[in-house]
Order: structure tokens, then sequence, then C-alpha cells
């Protein structure tokens, strides 16, 4: 190919991306307060479940320790946030979450299947004790609130930010050795140990990138409460709400999540304003029909309705 | 000659069960090696040792004077030793392109990109598989599935190729063309240990015979010398070949 050839199909669809998250940073001008905080919900889901979806889509281990990662990032921010300068507070955060993923994931990827499942739920369990034991035994407080002088709009904008780097993350690994490699490992992970694959550095590797992205997701919205405690900040619904977003959109493909998360987030939103104390059970009946009907997920659909219509005309 | 593959006293239990027990035997570079016995014998353990996938209890293996017993899989598989699996195990969600692929980009070439794809496309045309490049192995027949994960150690350069029972399952056709495609392998110098119970198969590819029973070496030497041997048809027979065998 020439490089007049080349141009169009690189540089069209990165201009179109870029026009895309032009127009999508203009949300805070045109929306009101309420219709902001939709869209910043809806964009951290993106990041939480795309970023869930890195790792445990090619290799098909299911985590439900989403939520110890977002946690820790939004006790960073409680901590930190009012004696450092903000990306300090970040950065802090990324460490945080290398050094806690890490350690989980040398531990406890050998794990296959189920309990690698009931692992992972029992993590972020451990973490949420494990900071409320040191806040009412150390620091003599259940609760902290969150001074910052951070806007909505802000976090929204860092959001879309972070939203951006997963994306080009999962792009670029989807087409590197360790995207290869992580879809062996989901296929067969004997079969990929016996082509050379480093099994457990490949997990690790894309594990610890995965939670680097939630953990910066929690540290950056934390200022959305102003007051935290370790019920809000780990609690275990937000877990099983990236799961079925995820699940629902697909996590077969890079822009699959997000299809699960704007219905879902819309459908949440409706569900608690009409149906507050019916919630869960509303919740749980969307999770088994999502399984059953639909278990490749809206990406799979479309795929599914692509190639039919490719085959009609032939 | 020189040794490719030195294993000695290699012993491996399952909990009272000595599946290998203190094997020890070589395999010069180039020659094409049977490894036989009756099922039980411990053939496809000793194959996973070899490979990496399980650990010995005891002895030692060397790979041109290097020792990789103990090794984790994915290092000796980059030190040379490519395997197949008895039952095949394609990896599903890729195309056989990419199955290909895992092997050149992981295994002693590291190669990658679109040097990587044109290796792969080779590789797939040797096995005889040109025309299915972007299928996916699921849509494979069960010989060409063999093909594929044949193609994928390939990838891997192998000094040493392990296959478990390759040719079972395939009828006479089929088992003509594999057998012709593990003989041009041999040929471009691919020294080829394999577990094979097709007898026609045995004689015509390997130049050599271990036989296995219970965990032991009990014979070596030329196929049609070692088939003839009186304890290789004692262990696949039983005492006398009609007496305790009748009820099988």
């Amino acid at each position: 190919m020439s490089g007049r050839d080349v141009l169009p199909t690189v540089i069209w669809p990165i201009v179109a991306c870029a026009l895309g998250v032009a127009a999508l940073a203009c949300v805070p001008f045109l929306f009101g307060d309420y219709g902001l905080s939709m869209a910043i919900n809806i964009v951290s889901y993106t990041v939480l479940a795309t970023a869930w979806s890195l790792f445990s889509g090619p290799t098909r281990y299911v985590s439900l320790a989403t939520v110890a990662f977002f946690g820790i990032g939004a006790y960073t921010t409680a901590v930190f946030a009012e004696s450092l300068p903000w990306v300090a507070v970040l950065a802090i955060a990324a460490c945080l979450s290398v050094v806690v993923a890490a350690i989980v994931g040398l531990a406890t990827l050998r794990l296959s299947g189920v309990y690698f499942v009931i692992f992972s739920l029992g993590l972020a369990e451990l973490v949420r004790q494990l900071v409320t034991w040191w806040e009412v035994n150390k620091t003599r407080t259940l609760g902290r609130y969150v001074f910052t002088d951070i806007t909505a709009a802000q976090i929204y904008w860092q959001l879309l930010g972070l939203a951006v780097l997963v994306f080009v993350a999962g792009f670029l690994i989807g087409r590197s050795r360790l995207g290869l490699a992580l879809r062996a490992i989901g296929d067969d992970e004997t079969v990929a140990r016996h082509s050379g694959i480093d099994t457990t550095r490949a997990k690790v590797a894309l594990f610890v990138l995965s939670t680097v992205f939630m953990t910066l997701a929690g540290a950056i919205m934390a200022p959305r409460w102003t007051y935290i405690d370790p019920a809000i900040a780990f609690n275990p619904v937000i877990s099983f709400t990236v799961l079925i977003m995820a699940l629902l959109g697909g996590v077969h493909r890079l822009y699959g999540p997000v299809m699960g998360v704007v219905p879902l987030a819309l459908l949440f939103e409706f569900l608690l304003a009409r149906f507050p104390n019916h919630f869960s059970i509303m919740v749980g009946l969307v999770f088994i029909l999502i399984v059953y009907a639909i278990p490749r997920g809206i990406a799979g659909l479309v795929e599914q309705t692509v190639e039919r219509t490719r085959r009609q005309p032939a | 000659m020189s040794a490719l593959l030195q294993v000695e006293g290699l012993t491996r239990r399952f909990g009272g069960l000595v599946a290998v027990d203190s094997l020890s035997f070589s395999v010069d570079t180039g020659e094409v090696v049977g490894l036989l016995g009756p099922n039980g014998s411990g053939k496809t353990t000793v194959l996973n040792l070899l490979s990496g996938a399980l650990k010995a209890d005891s002895g030692s293996v060397a790979l041109k004077g290097q020792a990789i017993a103990g090794k984790a899989a994915h290092q000796i598989a980059r030190l040379g030793i490519a395997r197949t699996f008895q039952l095949v195990r394609p990896l599903g969600s890729l195309t056989c392109r990419d199955n290909v692929l895992t092997g050149l980009a992981f295994g002693r070439g590291r190669s990658w990109g679109v040097a990587a794809r044109g290796e792969a496309d080779t590789l797939l045309d040797r096995v005889g598989l040109a025309r299915a490049r972007d299928t996916m192995p699921g849509e494979l027949t069960y010989i060409d599935q063999k093909r594929l994960e044949l193609a994928r150690a390939l990838a891997l350069q192998p000094e040493l190729l392990l296959l478990d029972e390759w040719l079972a399952g395939l009828n006479p056709t089929e088992l003509e063309e594999g057998i012709a495609l593990i003989q041009s392998l041999s040929g471009q110098g691919i020294t080829i240990l394999l577990v094979e119970h097709v007898m026609d198969a045995i004689r015509s590819l390997c130049g050599r015979c271990l036989v296995m029973n219970t965990g032991r070496l009990i014979a070596s030497g030329l196929p049609q010398e070692v088939l003839a041997d009186p304890e290789v048809i004692r262990a696949y027979l039983g005492d006398d070949g009609s007496g305790e065998g009748g009820d099988a």
C-alpha cells in the first residue's frame, strides 16, 4: 500500500473520534446540573466497564473486585486531596493500585473459574473491612469529608479524558502480542503455555493495567460525594453493576461495554426514581434477562445483523 | 550424531501410582522415535514431563546438554520443544492464522506484524491448510484441526517435536497424507518423538522404537524387532496371548 492509500483509512477514524470526544466535551455547557450528573455517571461506568473487560473479556476471569480498586482511589482522594496537589493524588492512587493488583494478581491468578470469582468478591470485602478497622481504631472516625474546589464539569472532563485513555490502551493492546496472548489464554491456558506464552506475567500485566483505570476513576469521582465512608466507597453493587453493563454490551469487542453502559445507566436511573423500593428485584430480573437472552451482548447482536444483511444480497 | 534429548531416571508418581518409573533414554538429532506401549503405560505422562506440563519427582532431562526438568512449559517451548495434544486443542476464538501466530509471536522467532503473518501463511500452506487462513478452527474437519495444531507447534521452530497420537482417528487416505507430512518434517531436519498406536505409521516412520509398560522401558530398537519381542507381546496381549487377555 502506498502512503496515499493508508492516509484516509488511518486519518478519518481518528478525526471522527476526535470530533466525537470534542462534542462530548461540550456536554457541561449544553445541559443543566441533572444532565451533567447523568453524563458523569455514564462516563464513569464507561471507564469501569471498559477497563473491566480489558482484562476479563479475553481471559474470561470474571472479577468482582472492581469496587476494591474504585474504593482505594476514592479513599486516596479523601486522605490526600486537601494536602497535596491533584496530580500527586492521582499518582498515589495509580501507584497504590499497581502494588495491590500485582500482589493480588500474583497470588490469585492461578485460581480459575468460580474460585477466582469468589476470591475477587472476598477481596473487595477484605479491603473494606481493613479500611473500616483502620478508621475506627487508628483515626477514630468512620467517615471523611472530601473538600476540594473541583467542579462537576471538571470531574466530567477528567473522566472523559480517562475514558479516551482506556480506549486507546484497549486499541493498542488488541493489536499487540499481549492481546493475542490473552485471547489464547482465554481459549485454553494449557495450549497458551505450550505455545511459549508466560501466562502468569500476561495476566498480571493486564490485571494491573485494568485496575489502574478503575482506581483513577474512583479518585476522580470522590469529590462528587463530599462525604465518604467505607460502605459508600466499597459498595459491592458497583462491582455487580459494572459486570452486568459489560456483559450486556459484549466483552469481546472494545466498543462493547459502552453499549451496555448507556442503556443500563438510563434504566437504573429510571428504576431508582420510579420504584425505589423494588430496585434490587428489578435489577436482578434485568441480570437474568441479559444472561439468557443476549449472551454475546449488544455488540454480538450488531455483528449478527451486519453479517446477515451482508449475506442476503449474495 | 549427538544426543539432542537425554533423559535419565525420570520418575513421576500420582499418589501411590508410579506413572513413570526411572525412565532413561536418549534421542539423537534427526531421528524419528516411536514411543509405544499399552494404554496407561505412561506414554502421555512422559510427553507431559518433557514439555513441562508436569514436573518430575526425580530424574533429569537435557536438551542439547541444557537441563530443562523443572522449567515452566513456556520456557521449554521457547527452548525448542513443541507438542501436539492427544485430543486436538485448537484455540477456538482465533482464526487459523492467529492460532499459528501465537507460536510465532512467543516462540524462538518472536516475530510479529506483517512478517509474522507471512510466516503463518507459509506454515499453513506447509500442512495443507492454505485455504483456511481466515477460517475459525471449529469449522475445520478433524484432520484439518490436527493439521492446524501441527502448524502451531511448528511455529515455535522446534528442534524436537512431540506428537501425541497425532495420527489417531484418521481414515486410510488421511493416514497416508499424515504419514507423508510427518516424513517431510523429518526430511527438513526436525527431530520427532511420537506416541502412536497405528502400527503402519510406526513401521513407515520410526527408525527406532521405545516400548513402555507400567511406567518402565521394556524394549528399545528397530520397529520390527521391538514388535516381535516376547515381553512386548506379553505387555500388549497378556501372558500367552490368549489366556488373560481373553475377556477383554
